[in-house]
């Protein structure tokens, strides 16, 4: 029994996910709190707020069947920790770290506080290795590395479970085999969702070398402020301890801010746009910035959060903050979806900040950096010169205008356009990219060195139409 | 000693204490067992509200608050240069030497290093009358900064004794100065409060540009030495990479980078491309010039409230010494929104959005420290600073109250816009919303320095941008086809415009920096070429003839040509427009 533990029974209120206990002592913020109920059933909770004699505690799981009598609470002396150990890879876990795959607790090599510490940022190495996703869109226009955060802004409907599952299964670095671990953290999804995780893990073998932490639609909501540190503290331990290259999905991040809402509103907080609370960017932050390598260290933490934008509103606050914190962003449209493209993705706001270290010569090719910035505004131009045939027709524009949009048309069709199981190398996407810039003039490629366009739009001559 | 108060409440960052009588606003205290950095921030009777720098778990009421009788202050010394802060100004290199990659709670250190012993310089002889502001001696701090130490705002009067030329550490008394007071000891460190300005003999109105190699810039919507810049845009859009040109190529002494709530893996790409980077001016390491204030979103949030007054302290320093100084703040509207996490927390009367309704009067209290000025002492040179706000607006909306607020203050706007950043336009500053209010302050500068014409090839560049915008709506509402061959050369001059002048590779080695000598030139072979080709119109070439001229794609070149190749490629350019455009097909 820890001696720092203390009961009491002297709940006075009960709002929402928040319960008030009176009469209490030496009682320190974020300590742990384990309450029994009047049925004997026990929930977890974490004090937010302390006063000398008053405590404010959110209670994980839910306050259904409390009650303000018997219900009993103990102070436990403890921050939020986790058990962790090399065995954890290959389990499930719920969204507090309770084994639900009928095996056994985790015997722990380390107890660590879910809450991390800050990485120094002396001590951050800035990522520098390209993962080839073998994804087209991805590698050769918003290369994703090692450390990076990149988030996949999405919609109801939209693909983005199968094109992370499809990253999870194809991320490699080119010409290294170092250990890897996928970590999953799913918040609030539903059972369907959860279970092509699983199915799609179990098929490729990746199980053995993944955590998965489920909070699943129908677990307590409030459970998800915890489920993405339990899953990024066990990215740390492997990371950082063990060497490995760990990539983190989390999905999905706006139902992770929905809880935190939840508790804001409950807490009468202040509220800030949307009725998120104002402290929203440092909570996200607290969570994105655990992504990172440090200096001297084997191992890496990339994230893939996953967050679908309420009515495809990129301005919403939880895409928004998000952007202004990750290392850019993939965006899904829906235009593309129906129009049966897959991945949807609309290269024109997507972004990968880090991608400029992590590419050119020595690393992808020498000239991936002027071909990316070529397809861009080649796809911007023809994107916008669409519009104006919806106006005015074809006949309106020069003929050199009606190439850009055969560029745009003939870009989504073979560029963005892949099958699931398709994986292709950086080199064979950018030869792709080669063979749609030749639809075009050759002066129109400015962005372009005139070193590499002698060497390598050679193999575009071949194959100038489809 | 002072007296201790006992913790009472603890909500996240901020935390309630009692018995904390006599002590004043802004002190700063040790909080808890574990000695947490703190700052009072409300007062009431004897209970302080307590705004504490680090993270609060743990923090139980009952435990103690240690008063220290100081505000919140910055040590400020030779050693600044070169050294990365957090928002508090802890050495973050010296604190990874002891406590690891991560940073743990109730890690200090002295933010400059005492040990360490500098060639001090006199510059004063015992007699000489001396008043607040006078160089006492010099240090060499990095090759290309010479750090003066002035004597103290309270140090007038005359001098007793001063050091010989040898080597001291910051804390040995180098001179001691007899005043009305008393005598006074002076050392090479101080410590000054961050919230408070430091005095300054009046100030000047600026007017020399300061100079950023960045085309757009520093032709359309020039900065000046001690002006006020701010540069809103929504993510992706390119702020930080604008931020991270200026603070390399600006032609300001002194650098200070504020990564106020920003990324830890682009701060660590400053750490590790700084140093790396020399200055074009002098050849020197570009970090030899620079403090770099690192305080990431994931780190203590009133530490990232403090990061903003640390960093423009440290300018304010470096300014009483004559020196031109940039501020770049990254983000400032982080910094906002820490002021309203803590003022959410104190349940204040919240103004728009949320914010507290005091919002307005600190950003202007930050951005009045930037100015240029007359330091207090007796040399001549004037010192500025110049602050560079980035503002993130959530959505992209530049209606809300951060870049509202920011907008009734600062001189220069540089807006970004996500439509040219989607077309990978960069710098994507938009220019038809961008302003400057110095536009005309400096055009007499580069009338004299760089070359005549400039202020009207500067407006005319300005009127054909707008031009194209008017065409642009014509072209919406009744097709290209009908225009004018006039009002297609003018978009075809827009299109030169943009491409070739106003868009500039950050990355590309050449094109990063573009000099004013650099500047003036490409404008003139741009005028060039539009007389060239207006003439051609005139005489009834088509437009599509112009734009397919082989000097059409020389113009591209302008920017990133090699240095040794520059020379050929403006004869080959100015050649070219000598021989006027004859038809093609004759007609």
């Amino acid at each position: 029994m820890d001696p720092h533990a203390r009961t009491y029974t002297t709940v006075s209120k009960v709002v929402g996910p928040i319960i008030v206990v009176d009469d209490v002592r030496g009682v320190a913020y974020g300590e742990v709190v384990e309450i029994t109920m009047p049925s004997g059933r026990k929930r977890l909770g974490q004090v937010l707020e302390t006063e000398s004699t008053r405590a404010v505690v959110q209670v994980f799981g839910g306050t259904r069947d409390l009650d303000t009598d018997r219900t009993s609470v103990r102070f436990t002396g403890e921050i939020m920790t986790i058990a962790l150990s090399p065995d954890i890879l290959g389990r499930v876990f719920n969204g507090i770290a309770e084994p639900i795959d009928g095996g056994e607790e985790v015997i722990p090599e380390e107890i660590r506080d879910i809450y991390g510490s800050p990485i120094n940022p002396t001590s951050r190495e800035p990522p520098h290795d390209p993962i080839q996703t073998g994804i087209s869109v991805i590698d050769g226009l918003n290369t994703l590395v090692r450390g990076q955060k990149l988030p996949i802004f999405s919609g109801a409907g939209l693909p983005h479970n199968q094109l992370a599952a499809q990253i999870a299964r194809q991320s490699k670095v080119t010409g290294q085999e170092e250990s890897f671990a996928v970590i999953f953290a799913a918040m609030g999804i539903t059972y369907e969702e959860s279970s092509f995780f699983i199915r799609d893990f179990t098929d490729t073998g990746a199980l053995e070398r993944a955590v998965l932490f489920l909070n699943l639609a129908d677990d307590p909501a409030i459970e998800r402020i915890i489920t993405p540190r339990l899953a990024l503290t066990t990215a740390e331990y492997l990371a950082f301890e063990k060497g490995m290259h760990v990539l983190v999905i989390m999905t999905d991040m706006t139902n992770y801010c929905e809880a935190l809402r939840e508790i804001a509103a409950a807490r009468e907080e202040v509220p800030g746009r949307r009725g998120y609370p104002g402290y929203m960017y440092t909570d996200l932050a607290s969570i994105y910035e655990r992504a990172g390598r440090i200096t001297g260290k084997p191992g890496s933490i990339t994230q893939i959060p996953i967050l679908s934008m309420p009515d495809d509103d990129i301005t919403h606050p939880v895409p928004d903050l998000t952007g202004y914190i990750t290392e850019g962003q993939i965006v899904l449209s829906r235009d593309l979806h129906r129009r049966g493209i897959y991945p949807p993705v609309d290269i024109l706001p997507c972004l990968s900040r880090l991608m400029q270290g992590g590419i050119g010569e020595g690393l992808t090719r020498e000239d991936h950096a002027d071909v990316k910035n070529q397809v861009y505004s080649a796809y911007a131009l023809g994107i916008r010169l669409r519009g104006l045939v919806a106006v005015m027709g074809n006949e309106g524009l020069s003929s050199l205008e009606n190439e850009y949009i055969r560029f745009a048309d003939l870009f989504e069709d073979r560029f963005i356009r892949q099958d699931h199981n398709e994986e292709r190398t950086i080199a064979e996407t950018l030869d792709r990219a080669w063979e749609l810039l030749a639809v075009l003039p050759q002066e129109e490629l400015k962005r372009i060195d005139p070193a590499f366009i002698k060497k390598y739009s050679r193999t575009a001559k071949e194959t100038p139409d489809a | 000693m002072y007296a201790q108060g006992i913790i009472t409440r603890v909500i996240g960052p901020v935390v309630e204490a009692s018995g904390m009588g006599g002590s004043t606003m802004y002190e700063s205290v040790r909080v808890g067992d574990e000695a947490l950095i703190g700052e009072i921030i409300i007062l009431q009777g004897d209970i302080a509200t307590i705004q504490v720098y680090e993270e609060t778990s743990g923090i139980t009421p009952g435990q103690p608050v240690q008063r220290t009788g100081q505000q919140l202050s910055v040590e400020l010394g030779p050693g600044l240069l070169g050294t990365i802060y957090d928002g508090i100004q802890r050495p973050l290199t010296v604190i990874r030497g002891f406590s690891g990659d991560m940073i743990t709670r109730g890690s200090t250190a002295p933010a400059l290093d005492h040990n360490r012993r500098w060639a001090f310089t006199p510059l004063v002889s015992p007699g000489d009358t001396v008043n607040p502001g006078d160089r006492l001696g010099s240090v060499t701090e990095s090759t290309s900064v010479t750090h003066y130490i002035l004597v103290p705002p309270e140090g007038d009067g005359r001098i007793l004794t001063i050091a010989d030329t040898k080597d001291y550490t910051i804390e040995e008394v180098i001179a001691t100065i007899q005043t009305d007071r008393g005598i006074i000891k002076v050392s090479m460190v101080r410590r000054w409060p961050v919230r408070e300005p430091r005095p300054i003999q009046r100030r000047r109105d600026p007017k020399e540009p300061l100079i950023t190699g960045q085309r757009i810039i520093d032709t359309l919507f020039p900065l000046v030495k001690g002006g006020t810049a701010a540069i809103p845009g929504p993510f992706g859009s390119g702020k930080t990479v604008v931020q991270q040109q200026l603070a390399k190529w600006v032609n300001a002494d002194i650098i200070v980078y504020i990564g106020c709530g920003e990324r830890g893996n682009e701060m660590a790409d400053v750490l590790d491309e700084f140093p790396q980077l020399h200055d074009p001016r002098t050849g020197q390491p570009l970090i030899n010039r620079m403090v770099l204030i690192a305080n990431t979103s994931n780190m203590p949030v009133a530490a990232r409230e403090a990061s903003i007054y640390t960093g423009i302290t440290i300018a304010e320093y470096y300014r009483d010494m004559g020196y031109d100084v940039a501020v770049m703040a990254d983000s400032t509207s982080r910094w906002a929104e820490a002021m309203r996490e803590i003022s959410g927390r104190l349940e204040e009367m919240p103004g728009e959005e949320g914010y507290p309704a005091y919002l307005s009067s600190r950003l202007a209290e930050f951005y009045e420290r930037a100015g240029l000025a007359e330091p207090l002492g007796k040399h001549e040179k004037l010192g500025s600073v110049s602050i560079i706000g980035a503002v993130s607006p959530p959505g992209g909306d530049f209606s809300e109250p951060v870049t509202q607020n920011t907008l009734r203050i600062v001189k220069v706007f540089w807006a970004l816009d996500a439509e040219l950043a989607y077309q990978r336009h960069f710098p994507a500053i938009d220019w038809l919303m961008s302003y400057s209010l110095y536009s005309h302050t400096v055009d007499s500068w580069w009338e004299e320095q760089i070359g005549e014409g400039w202020s009207r090839k500067k407006q005319e560049m300005m009127e054909i941008l707008q031009k194209e915008n008017e065409i642009q709506e014509i072209i919406r509402l009744v097709g290209p086809e009908t225009l004018p061959e006039e009002d297609k050369l003018a978009l075809i001059e827009a299109e030169i415009i943009r491409e070739s002048y106003l868009m500039q590779f950050a990355f590309h080695p050449v094109d990063t920096f573009c000099s004013p000598k650099k500047q003036s030139l490409m404008l003139s072979a741009i005028f060039a070429f539009f007389t060239w080709a207006r003439e051609a119109v005139a005489a009834g070439v088509s437009a599509s003839e112009i734009r397919s001229s082989p000097i059409f794609p020389l113009l591209s070149r302008m920017g990133p040509v090699p240095a040794e190749e520059e020379e050929d490629l403006f004869s080959a350019l100015f050649a070219a427009v000598k021989e006027p455009c004859i038809p093609v097909r004759g007609n």
